[in-house]
């Protein structure tokens, strides 16, 4: 910022109008310059290279010279077409954020909408404590969930006997360890959607309501024709940020259950970590990551038409 | 869970119009709504309390079937052993350096690019306004690749600078920045420029102390993603001295300590705890921040 050129007066006469032109230019680009450096270098230049990289058989003896890494053009994009494992974490992805996201969100807005109500006390003590899993390490929280899950000595098998009913073992069956999962991807991010959708409700003008039940609207209709589309907003910020979030869903496995049993809970993010930093197939992992990225790009874009508010 | 939803939206309406008269038979009518959210507070407190519960009791209490409910001996090996046994002061340092850095970098530069792109004109301008925008959905699944091939090539693997520097900057603070400084008005900062006050001097004077409240919702939401963030620190620090807590948590719940949830325990208080205890102290900001970031994006 130091650079910038001093004001137009203390310029000899022909050269002031072309530095009092240059100059809110440079004084932009000093204040923009810093973040402008490593954003390239750490955002932008990553994004193009990992297209790069994907068209490579980048392996770990190519760390020290990253250019001489022989060119493998679409290989690694037909070997992730046929390979099964990615399939199945592909599927598996599919499955965490299909039931993961809608039950998010549903569950987000029903302890919204039950916190909105007007005559309820203690709104904010409610508010922070749903929110409190949010903030919170997800790698905590699911060494936290292993042990509440585990069959013998887990909180969850405990509460069940009390009832007379003896638990399954939840992480260690192919059919439960995913649900089991998504329980806990519910539990982690629904404050969050719970306070946007908050915020999105007080922010509803009180008079709507009083004109339709004046014209006797049932309560239904009134959530259904005034309510949900006011939070259409609200709506579609936290299914595209939450379809997001979801479809990277790499700790809770990584902790829980290695992506076992049988691969039932290998998600696409682990696929990569797997194969980019067990195996060092460094290009193949590339192309996983791509093909995930394009995923992530047309889902967004697909619920932004979908959701749009009506204008 | 639909119905509890469709109930509240058929009691709401109603209950906006009829608040002030009678609050005792308000209660009355919406005591099921309290039971439910008391279920609710039980589900999302409740793993937290069997944490902090079982990282007071011995390990031969903790593999005990049936297990029990407050611990019968307490017991504070388990927090000695993450002193003595493992490294956790080193990875609690670790940990606040490396959040602390990322936060200070965010505020200053995001402020700085922030402020460019909300109230000056310079050519270029709109590009940079266009890569951040396109980056804002970018996963960091495809970033970590390159970034690690990039580390390895300059020697950085296994260095504060690699947690740091990826993460100094971000899109999504760029965009909050800018949110927040374009509410600025012109007039304070033109009335500044024909005092003949230069640009930095304003941006120092005026800017910075009208965008507190900005930088610390920025100062919130990256120290939380920087003390949490796993998946760059997992892959780009392999050496044990440099592992952050959630890195060492992580590690040793997959590793030699998997069925020791004593020790797990222990080491997720010390993980979850400071967050809980900033989060209580600073709570009207974190949510108010979220929810207006939010309806903004």
């Amino acid at each position: 910022m130091a650079a910038t050129p001093v004001p137009t007066g203390a310029q000899p006469r022909q050269a002031a109008p072309l530095s009092a032109r240059l100059a809110p230019h440079l004084t932009g680009w000093a204040f923009a310059l810093p973040f402008v450096l490593l954003f390239l270098a750490f955002w932008a230049l990553p994004i193009v290279a990992s297209f790069v990289l994907s068209l490579t058989d980048f392996g770990i003896t190519n760390l020290r010279e990253p250019f001489g890494a022989p060119y493998a053009g679409l290989d690694n994009y037909s070997k992730l077409i046929h390979d099964e494992l990615f399939w199945k974490s592909a599927r598996n992805t599919a499955y965490f954020v299909v039931v993961g996201v809608p039950a998010t969100i549903a569950v987000g807005l029903a302890v919204a909408v039950g916190l909105n109500h007007a005559a309820l006390r203690l709104k904010g003590l409610f508010r922070v404590a749903y929110y409190l899993p949010v903030v919170t390490s997800i790698v905590a929280v699911a060494v936290i969930w292993r042990f509440l899950y585990n069959p013998d000595v887990g909180l969850i098998n405990r509460l069940l006997d009390l009832v007379g009913i003896s638990g399954p073992n939840w992480l260690g069956d192919p059919h439960l360890a995913m649900p089991s999962l998504i329980v806990l991807g519910v539990w982690r991010n629904f404050g969050f959607d719970a306070v946007i959708f908050l915020a999105a409700l007080q922010a509803i003008d009180p008079a709507l309501y009083e004109a339709a039940r004046t014209d006797g609207a049932t309560a239904w209709q009134v959530f259904r024709r005034i309510t949900l589309p006011l939070l259409r907003p609200a709506l579609l910020f936290l299914t595209v940020l939450t379809t997001i979030g979801y479809l990277q869903v790499f700790e809770e496995p990584f902790v829980m259950t290695k992506g076992g049993p049988l691969n039932s809970t290998l998600t696409v993010s682990q696929l990569i970590y797997n194969q980019g930093f067990k195996f060092f197939n460094l290009g193949y992992a590339s192309a996983i990551a791509y093909a995930l990225m394009l995923v992530i790009a047309v889902l967004a874009v697909v619920q932004f038409r979908l959701l749009r508010p009506e204008t | 869970m639909t119905s509890p939803a469709i109930e509240a939206a058929r009691q709401a309406p109603g209950v906006v119009v009829a608040t002030e008269p009678r609050r005792r038979g308000a209660f009355a009518r919406t005591w099921w709504l309290y039971a439910l959210l008391v279920v609710g507070l039980l589900f999302v407190i409740g793993p937290f309390l069997w944490m902090l519960l079982s990282s007071f009791k011995p390990q031969s209490e903790l593999v005990r079937a049936p297990p029990t409910w407050l611990p019968e001996t307490w017991t504070l090996t388990n927090y000695d052993r993450l002193f003595t046994k493992l490294d956790f002061p080193r990875y609690f340092f670790n940990s606040v350096l490396i959040a602390g850095s990322v936060v200070l970098a965010n505020i200053v530069f995001c402020s700085m690019v922030g402020y460019a792109l909300a109230k000056l004109r310079f050519a270029g301008k709109n590009l940079v306004m266009l890569l951040v925008l396109a980056t804002l959905m970018v996963p960091g699944s495809v970033t970590v690749i390159p970034l690690f091939v990039l580390m390895s090539k300059f020697d950085l693997v296994n260095s504060y600078w690699a947690v740091i520097l990826p993460f100094a900057v971000g899109p999504f603070g760029v965009f909050l920045m800018r949110q927040f400084m374009q509410a600025i008005p012109n007039d304070l900062l033109e009335a500044a420029r024909v005092d003949g006050a230069r640009e930095l001097r304003i941006f120092w004077k005026v800017v910075v102390p009208l965008s507190w409240p900005g930088m610390a919702a920025l100062g919130i939401i990256t120290f939380l993603a920087s003390w949490n963030s796993f998946l760059w620190p997992l892959i780009v620090l392999t050496d044990d001295r440099m592992y952050t807590l959630p890195v060492a948590l992580g590690t040793f719940a997959i590793g030699q300590y998997q069925a020791d949830y004593g020790l797990l325990m222990a080491g997720a208080v010390a993980l979850v705890l400071p967050i809980i205890v900033v989060f209580l102290l600073l709570q009207r900001q974190f949510t108010e921040s979220v929810a207006s970031t939010g309806l903004k994006g």
